[in-house]
């Protein structure tokens, strides 16, 4: 019953079905080249080579470490920056059929927006030392 | 061919959604988690016709929200040794939480009207497109679009004001532990 | 029911297309190296045939030739899954640009683009923000210092200009009204290039594309002087060489994109005289022509910029990401709504 919904979706699947094909193909061009190069290449494993390279240096420990929690903060501004933009688009496309109340729309939206992003530059979240 | 499509995609997206539990890597768990997210943005594009919210469900949750999810697991110390049991109650507590969820979905997939849903569509290819979305979400929806804003003003003060370094009062040579501040 | 006769050209049109790409890759390897000698006043390569110009060949032989080494500590299937998704990646971008005009073949009209979609713009920074897994999965199973720090930077740095990148669009599509890169184009016919409209908005765009595509002065990830190599220190034979290509296939598509975006695609002034001249078949060849010429411009200044500008340190990186180009977006938004409900 559900899918009895659509009738015309095979017009998008043709549209968009070049994507799986051009997928298939950058796959299957990936998986080739990597199979071939491990055939061709040559094989002379030593303990040394197989070590992480750093600079020469004794290694101490793993690199499966906590690193600086700047990066993850970040990352989560920039996840909800991101669904602001995203926000932004179905509106940028209607800009001038939604006339003045899209732009009243969208200003509310903006303000809200930049009371954020002054307040993250005002905390000093995004100084790096 | 809709019908047989809609089983492969729902099949494979469901694979890997259980695949994302039963991974014992975390960093394999999260890809796993991409490639569901894959699998609902190809239903979104190929069965329900609406491509604005498969890209955009690709941008936020594999694009971004993802990427947070490795930035945590990468975060985390994944030493072997590192890694201790749970207990018990915690699975407890896990089955149950898990299960209400589950009881709520199915309830509320029970309930819904199927004839009225099926009747909604007569707009042909139209109405998952960017412009129509853009036209209804601006006129119809605005008292929501505001409330999902000031939401976002709250997740961005609150994230900043977790993320901060706490500024202790530090004397020389005395080791102290973090204040957790409430 | 999608039957081989529907999808035959768009096969044929894939495949011309990865061709060309893999030739723009493997030649923008041995353009830089030409262009960087140029600039240092050297020589560059010149052994490999006439004027070196095999020498692309060889070095694509040697990466298969070359010994692959995964190191003990990593996590091996990770380390194979990152390059191979990087470079995956980079190949599905192309298929959303227009590369020219519908052409005339046999009696029957085909156009020269992969898929033509609605969302055209947002599928190529759907495909961008898959991208970085490449990035962030390699480094972290590299399980090496430094390959981790380029990963987090390398993301970090991709994310941040991301949203730049997205208000330059924005104020784009708010004069054009559209975000399919056929229409897009089609728009800008003749000589009416968007860059008359959005000087500032291409100058965010064209920044962001340097930060995206890890380009110096924005290569922080596999800064040499801090780094080794980068979130790629550990890689060797093909993996390398796959990072590597993927990186000059971002070029080359971020160079498509922005000629299609801002520079009229492969609109020209005086087309419509020069295709009544030449027919529907040679006509779209010279638009596809001016494309190309146009991307080629654009790859030679990313070389240009690279082999002059100096690195940025990364906190001035951040800085310029979140506390310049954000705010500048927003002003290139409100200015373009002004301008747009003024001039309607």
């Amino acid at each position: 019953m559900l899918l009895e919904i659509k009738t015309s979706a095979t017009s998008t699947a043709v549209d968009y079905f070049p994507i799986v094909i051009q997928f298939v193909f950058a796959a299957g061009f990936v998986a080739t080249t990597m199979f071939v190069t491990h055939i061709l290449g040559p094989h002379l494993k030593t303990k040394k080579k197989l070590k992480a390279f750093e600079s020469g240096i004794k290694s101490v420990g793993n690199a499966r470490q906590p690193f600086a929690i700047k990066y993850f903060l970040t990352a989560i501004l920039f996840v909800l920056f991101d669904v602001e933009v995203i926000f932004l688009y179905p509106w940028a496309v209607n800009f001038l059929d939604l006339g003045m109340g899209g732009i009243i729309t969208m200003g509310l939206f903006m303000v809200l927006l930049l009371i954020g992003f002054f307040y993250i530059i005002k905390s000093g979240a995004l100084d790096w030392e | 061919m809709l019908t047989s499509a809609f089983y492969f995609i729902a099949f494979v997206t469901v694979f890997f959604a259980v695949m994302v539990i039963a991974a014992k890597n975390p960093v394999h768990s999260v890809l796993y988690l991409v490639l569901t997210f894959f699998g609902i943005s190809a239903n979104y594009i190929f069965i329900l016709d609406a491509p604005f919210v498969g890209i955009v469900n690709i941008i936020v949750y594999a694009g971004a929200i993802m990427v947070l999810f490795l930035f945590v697991i990468m975060l985390m110390n994944l030493n072997a040794e590192a890694e201790h049991r749970k207990s018990n109650a915690f699975l407890i507590v896990g089955a149950f939480a898990g299960g209400s969820l589950l009881l709520i979905v199915v309830d509320a997939i029970r309930k819904v009207d199927w004839k009225s849903v099926s009747g909604q569509e007569s707009s042909g290819g139209a109405i998952g497109s960017i412009k129509v979305l853009g036209k209804v979400l601006y006129t119809d929806y605005i008292l929501p679009f505001e409330v999902a804003s000031v939401l976002f003003l709250v997740a961005i003060v609150g994230a900043v004001i977790l993320a901060r370094k706490e500024k202790l009062p530090l004397t020389v040579g005395q080791i102290s532990h973090p204040v957790s501040e409430s | 029911m999608v039957t081989l006769a529907q999808v035959l050209p768009a096969i044929i049109l894939i495949v011309v297309i990865f061709a060309l790409t893999m030739l723009v890759a493997l030649y923008s390897t041995f353009a830089e190296r030409k262009v960087a000698a140029f600039i240092q006043d050297r020589v560059g390569p010149n052994r490999a045939g006439p004027g070196g110009i095999f020498q692309p060949l060889a070095d694509g032989v040697k990466f298969f030739m070359k010994e692959e080494v995964i190191p003990v500590l990593s996590n091996k299937f990770l380390f194979i899954l990152g390059p191979s998704i990087a470079i995956t990646a980079s190949l599905m971008t192309g298929v959303v640009v227009p590369w020219g005009p519908d052409i005339t073949l046999f009696g029957k009209t085909y156009p020269l683009q992969i898929v033509d979609i609605e969302i055209g713009i947002l599928y190529v920074f759907a495909v961008v923000s898959v991208g970085i897994y490449g990035i962030m999965i390699g480094g972290w199973a590299s399980n090496n210092k430094f390959s981790l720090m380029g990963a987090i930077r390398a993301s970090s740095q991709v994310i941040s200009y991301e949203l730049s990148m997205g208000l330059a669009i924005i104020a784009l599509i708010m004069v054009t009204g559209t975000l399919s890169l056929r229409e897009i184009v089609e728009q800008q016919h003749g000589w009416h290039w968007n860059i008359l409209y959005q000087p500032v908005g291409f100058i965010l765009f064209l920044v962001c594309a340097f930060a995206e595509a890890n380009r110096t002065p924005f290569d922080l990830p596999e800064c040499e002087t801090e780094l080794v190599g980068g979130y790629h220190t550990e890689y060797s034979s093909m993996k390398l060489g796959f990072y590597l290509f993927a990186e000059y296939i971002n070029m080359f598509i971020s160079s498509a994109i922005m000629s299609t975006l801002y520079f009229g695609g492969y609109n020209y002034p005086g087309m419509d005289a020069v295709n009544e001249f030449v027919g529907p078949v040679i006509g779209p060849l010279i638009g596809f022509a001016v494309l190309f010429a146009k991307t080629c411009f654009f790859i030679f200044f990313f070389m240009w910029v690279r082999w002059t500008i100096p690195r940025f340190r990364y906190d001035q990186l951040m800085n310029l990401g979140w506390k310049g180009l954000i705010p500048l977006g927003i002003l290139n938004l409100i200015a373009t709504g002004a301008a747009v409900l003024y001039f309607k």
